[in-house]
């Protein structure tokens, strides 16, 4: 991950000396691990009672959120890298990427009870 | 309340953010991020610790168990959604040159786990006496 961190964001010119989008981008990986290690524990306790139907499509959910995660972030990592001014992030894409942390917590509610 | 509707309209809508005011610079919208980023890892971090409570504490009785992963569930969920509300808040303070929101979030969160560490730690003495 260290690797990253000596890369410019948009080359030589007008490099932002706190490098600010190399550290945003590293706050988007450090999430996507989070959600990464949320997802696997959501997986392995939807398939805790042996590989039932409703264990494998709780556990195919979990995934899918974790994908539609990854996707936001990879997303957002790559216009990070590529443009010299970042644009804002755009509400929707924080927005789906809450909702897939909160649908991920809705998924393990129905996996608890 | 009503604050509260215009903000969740605001969730979806990037354009209506960027109408308002000037365009700070981009240095403080990407703080800005990093920090929502670090309350959605917070909110990751507690549904994950839901999902542990239910797997990795078997031997619990079933109201214990379900009550305790119920409650870090719920607070990762009102973390999630103030992370996104707050982000929009400190973006729509900055281009308005206001100041940035304050908030009782934080307390009522720190709050909340010490609740549930304090049952925890309650949950597993009995567990050891009984």
């Amino acid at each position: 991950m260290s690797a990253g961190r000596g890369r410019g964001s948009a080359g030589g010119a007008g490099r932002d000396p706190g490098l600010q989008p190399e550290r945003t981008r590293l706050a988007w990986r450090r999430t996507t691990l989070a959600c990464t290690v949320a997802a696997v524990l959501g997986g392995k306790s939807a398939l805790h009672g042996g590989a039932s139907a409703a264990g494998i499509a709780g556990s195919a959910v979990c995934f899918l959120l974790w994908l539609g995660f990854l996707l936001v972030a990879h997303h957002r990592i790559r216009t990070l890298a590529t443009t010299a001014r970042p644009p804002v992030l755009a509400p929707r894409h924080a927005t789906a990427a809450a909702l897939c942390t909160v649908a991920l917590a809705v998924c393990a509610t129905a996996l608890v009870v | 309340m009503i604050d509260f509707v215009r903000n969740v309209r605001l969730w979806f809508a990037p354009q209506r953010i960027r109408e308002e005011g000037g365009t700070p610079d981009y240095r403080f919208s990407l703080a800005n991020e990093r920090t929502f980023l670090a309350w959605l890892r917070t909110a990751l971090a507690l549904i994950g610790g839901g999902f542990a409570v239910d797997q990795f504490l078997p031997d619990l009785r079933w109201g214990w168990r379900v009550g305790l992963a119920l409650a870090l569930l719920a607070s990762g969920v009102l973390c999630a959604l103030r992370a996104v509300n707050h982000w929009v808040r400190c973006e729509r303070a900055m281009r308005r040159g206001e100041d940035l929101p304050v908030s009782r979030f934080p307390t009522v969160l720190s709050l909340a786990v010490a609740v549930v560490a304090l049952a925890m730690v309650v949950v597993v003495l009995v567990g050891w006496a009984g």
